[in-house]
C-alpha cells in the first residue's frame, strides 16, 4: 500500500472516516445562495402583504419597494441553481419531463406560479395606471416599451381602478400561501432527505419560512433606510418603527423555532448526535455559533428589544440601531443557509468523520460568481425602479394605494 | 424369438449407454460453449421481467485484497482522479479500548497494511460496500427528471444522457454509493455490471473475488446461489431503519458497520 501522503489533499484534511465518494462536497456556495435569495423573495412579499391584506397602513411607504425587491431577487433566484448543474443545457427537462415523486421536480412549477401568477400579476395591476400614463406621455422607443409592458391597455376609468384594488387584494390573499409554499418548499427539499440527519427534520420548512420572513423584512429595512439616505428623502419613522417591530416579532419566532429544533435534537440524542456535536464545535463554530447565533440573532434581538421598549431614544440613534441590527440579521441568515447546506455535507453519512469545504475563487461555482449573483438582484432592482416609480409620492402614482 | 429380443435389448442397451456417455460428455461442453459463444443468443433469451437481482456479502470471507475494487475500475472505466468508487472495501478494527477505527485507503484497492498494535486489537474485519440497489431507492425518488430509475430486474441505473447533474441523488443516498462523474458531469454508481448480466455473466467484482465473499443471484429463484446464501446465513442489510429495502445482503455483519 502506498503512503497516506498520496491521498488527495481533501482526504488528508478530513478527520475520522468518510466514505471515499464523500471527499467531494457537491452542493457548494451557489446552492447556499439559492435558498438565501428565495428567502428574501418570500420575506419581502409577506411584508408587502401586510399592507394589502392586513391593512398595516404604517408600512405603505415600503409596499412598492417590497414588491420590486421580491421581483428582482426572484429573477436571479434560479441562476445559482442553473450554474451549479452538471448539464445546465438539460435544465428544461425539469419542466418537460418532471418526475412527480421528486421534491425538486416541483421547483419549476412553484417558481413559475409565484413569478407569473403572483408577483408579476400584482405588480402589473399596481403599476397599470402608471404604465398607461407613461405610454401616453413618452415618445419613440420608450413609448413603444411602455405600451408593450402595459399590454396596450388604455382603461384608466375609476371602475377599472376599483377592479385593480380588488384584484390586488385577491392576488395577495393567494400570494401569502404561495410565498409560504415557495420557501417552505425549499426547506422541504432539505428536510425530506432521511439520509441526512442534519437536514431531516419536519421543522425545516417552518424554520426556513420564518428565517425567510426575517431576512425579507431586514432587507427592505436596509434598502428603505439607504435609499432614503442617498436620495435625501425623509425617512418615515412610523414606517421604520413598524418595520423594526415586525422584524423583532419574526426574529423571536425564528429564534424560538431554531432553539426548539436544537433542544429537540439534543434531548433525543440520536445516533448522529456525536458527529453533529463535533461538527458544530469544530467546522461550524464560527459560522454557526459566532455569526448565526451571536451576531445574527442574539445581538440584533437585544438591540431591537431595547429600541422597542425605550421609545425615548434620539431618532438618529434609533435609525442607526435598526440599520445595524438589520445588517447583522442579513449576515446571520446567510450563515443559516450556509450552515444548513454546507453543514449537511461536512459530516460523513458513516457518522464517523468530518470533511472540509474550500470555496474556489474563480469558476462557475466560485466566490466571484457567488458575489455577482448576490449583487445582481440589486442592479436589477435599480433598473426596475427606473421604470416603475418606487415611492408613493413620485409623480404619476395615482394607482389607488393612497 | 426370445433370443432375438434379448439380442435387440442388449444392443439397445449398449447403444443407449454409448449415446448417454457421449451426451454426458458433450453437455457440459455445450453449456460452456453457450456461455462463451453466444452473447447474442443469451441476449435474445434474456427476459428481465422474471429476474430480481441481489448480492450477498459474506463478511467473514472477505480478506480485503481489493481485487473487486480493481476489477470494477477496469470493467466500468471508473475515473480515478481524485477518488471515485463504485465499490470499495472498508476495514473495521475494534480495539480493546472500545474504539472502532474504520479505514478505506484508496477504496481498499491497494489492500491494507497493519497499522495497529496487535495486542490492542479485539477483532478486525473487512466489509465490501457498493450501491445497495434499494427497492425503495431514495435516489430514484428524488431525481427530478427520472434519469435515475429501477429496471424490472431491480437494478438501479442512471441514464447519463438524461441526467441534469443536480446531485440531489447523491445527497439522498444514505450509503455514499454515488459520485459525480468528472467526465460526463452526471451521477455515477454501481450498475451490478448490468452490461454483463444481460449477457449471462456475473458482475466483475463477483467474478474476481478469490474467496467467494460476494455472491450474486436471483433473490426470488429458489435454486439460486443467493437464496442458498440466505438459507445458510443470518442476513442483515445496511441502515435497515431507513426503510430503503437494500438488495445487498450481508451475512455475519457486525453492529459497528454503517
Amino acid at each position: 500500500m502506498e503512503g497516506i501522503e498520496q491521498l488527495p489533499e481533501i482526504l488528508r484534511l478530513a478527520s475520522g472516516y468518510i466514505y471515499p465518494n464523500e471527499a467531494e462536497l457537491h452542493w457548494g456556495f451557489l446552492v447556499v445562495i439559492y435558498p438565501y435569495l428565495t428567502g428574501l423573495v418570500a420575506g419581502a412579499f409577506i411584508l408587502a402583504s401586510l399592507v394589502k391584506v392586513f391593512n398595516v397602513k404604517a408600512l405603505l411607504p415600503t409596499y412598492r419597494l417590497s414588491m420590486l425587491t421580491a421581483l428582482s431577487f426572484l429573477i436571479v433566484a434560479p441562476l445559482p441553481l442553473l450554474a451549479h448543474l452538471g448539464h445546465p443545457e438539460r435544465s428544461l427537462q425539469i419542466f418537460l419531463t418532471p418526475q412527480p415523486k421528486s421534491a425538486m421536480a416541483m421547483f419549476g412549477f412553484v417558481y413559475a406560479w409565484y413569478l407569473m401568477m403572483v408577483l408579476l400579476a400584482e405588480i402589473w395591476l399596481e403599476y397599470r395606471i402608471v404604465l398607461i400614463e407613461k405610454g401616453r406621455t413618452k415618445k419613440g422607443l420608450k413609448k413603444l416599451f411602455y405600451k408593450f409592458v402595459s399590454l396596450w391597455d388604455t382603461d384608466t376609468s375609476k371602475k377599472s381602478i376599483i377592479f385593480d384594488h380588488k384584484a390586488i387584494h385577491f392576488i395577495t390573499l393567494v400570494g401569502i400561501p404561495s410565498a409560504f409554499l415557495l420557501h417552505g418548499y425549499v426547506g422541504f427539499i432539505f428536510g425530506a432527505i432521511k439520509a441526512n440527519p442534519w437536514w431531516s427534520s419536519v421543522l425545516m420548512p417552518v424554520v426556513f419560512l420564518f428565517s425567510a420572513i426575517v431576512s425579507g423584512i431586514a432587507l427592505v429595512l436596509i434598502l428603505y433606510t439607504l435609499t432614503s439616505l442617498f436620495k435625501s428623502r425623509p425617512i418615515d419613522m412610523k414606517c421604520l418603527e413598524k418595520l423594526a417591530a415586525f422584524l423583532l416579532y419574526a426574529l423571536l419566532v425564528d429564534f424560538s423555532l431554531e432553539m426548539l429544533d436544537f433542544i429537540h435534537r439534543l434531548y433525543e440524542s440520536e445516533e448522529s448526535i456525536e458527529i453533529l456535536g463535533h461538527m458544530i464545535t469544530n467546522r461550524l463554530f464560527i459560522s454557526l455559533i459566532i455569526v448565526q447565533m451571536l451576531l445574527g440573532t442574539i445581538i440584533p434581538l437585544i438591540t431591537l428589544s431595547i429600541l422597542h421598549i425605550k421609545k425615548d431614544m434620539p431618532v438618529e440613534f434609533r435609525r442607526l440601531g435598526y440599520l445595524i441590527a438589520a445588517v447583522l440579521i442579513q449576515m446571520g441568515i446567510f450563515s443559516t443557509r450556509w450552515n444548513v447546506v454546507v453543514g449537511g455535507q461536512l459530516f460523513s453519512k458513516s457518522l464517523r468523520g468530518l470533511t472540509i469545504y474550500k470555496v474556489e475563487m474563480l469558476g462557475t461555482e466560485g466566490l466571484f460568481m457567488g458575489i455577482l449573483l448576490l449583487v445582481l438582484p440589486l442592479i436589477i432592482l435599480y433598473f426596475v425602479a427606473k421604470i416603475l416609480p418606487m415611492w408613493q409620492d413620485d409623480p404619476v402614482v395615482d394607482s389607488g394605494t393612497k | 424369438m426370445s433370443n432375438i429380443k434379448r439380442e435387440f435389448d442388449r444392443r439397445k442397451f449398449i447403444k443407449g449407454c454409448l449415446l448417454g456417455g457421449v451426451g454426458l460428455g458433450i453437455l457440459p461442453t455445450l453449456s460452456k460453449m453457450h456461455e462463451v459463444l453466444g452473447s447474442t443468443e443469451k441476449l435474445a433469451e434474456y427476459v428481465p421481467e422474471i429476474r430480481s437481482y441481489g448480492m450477498g456479502i459474506n463478511v467473514k470471507a472477505c480478506i480485503g485484497c481489493g481485487k473487486c475494487v480493481n476489477a470494477c475500475e477496469q470493467e466500468n472505466n471508473v475515473p480515478k482522479d481524485p477518488m471515485y468508487y463504485r465499490t470499495w472495501v472498508e476495514r473495521y478494527t475494534l480495539l480493546l479500548s472500545g474504539e472502532t477505527i474504520v479505514e478505506s485507503p484508496f477504496g481498499g484497492s491497494r489492500g491494507f497494511t497493519d497499522t495497529h498494535q496487535e495486542s490492542k486489537i479485539l477483532k478486525s474485519f473487512f466489509v465490501p460496500k457498493l450501491c445497495n440497489h434499494c427497492k425503495n431507492a431514495p435516489c430514484v425518488q428524488v431525481c427530478p427528471v427520472g434519469a435515475t430509475f429501477t429496471t424490472s430486474e431491480g437494478v438501479v441505473l442512471v441514464d447519463k444522457d438524461y441526467c441534469i447533474g443536480c446531485s440531489y441523488c447523491l445527497q439522498a443516498c444514505p450509503y455514499g454509493a454515488r459520485f459525480m462523474n468528472p467526465i460526463t458531469h452526471t451521477a455515477d454508481k454501481c450498475t451490478f455490471c448490468y452490461h454483463r448480466l444481460s449477457r449471462g455473466l456475473l458482475p466483475a467484482c463477483v467474478e474476481v473475488c478469490p474467496t467467494k465473499a460476494r455472491i450474486f443471484g436471483d433473490t426470488k429463484l429458489r435454486s439460486s446461489q443467493l437464496t442458498r446464501f440466505f438459507r445458510q446465513n443470518e442476513i442483515q442489510v445496511l441502515k435497515g431503519g431507513l426503510n430503503t429495502d437494500p438488495q445487498v445482503f450481508y451475512a455475519r455483519l457486525d453492529g459497528e458497520v454503517r
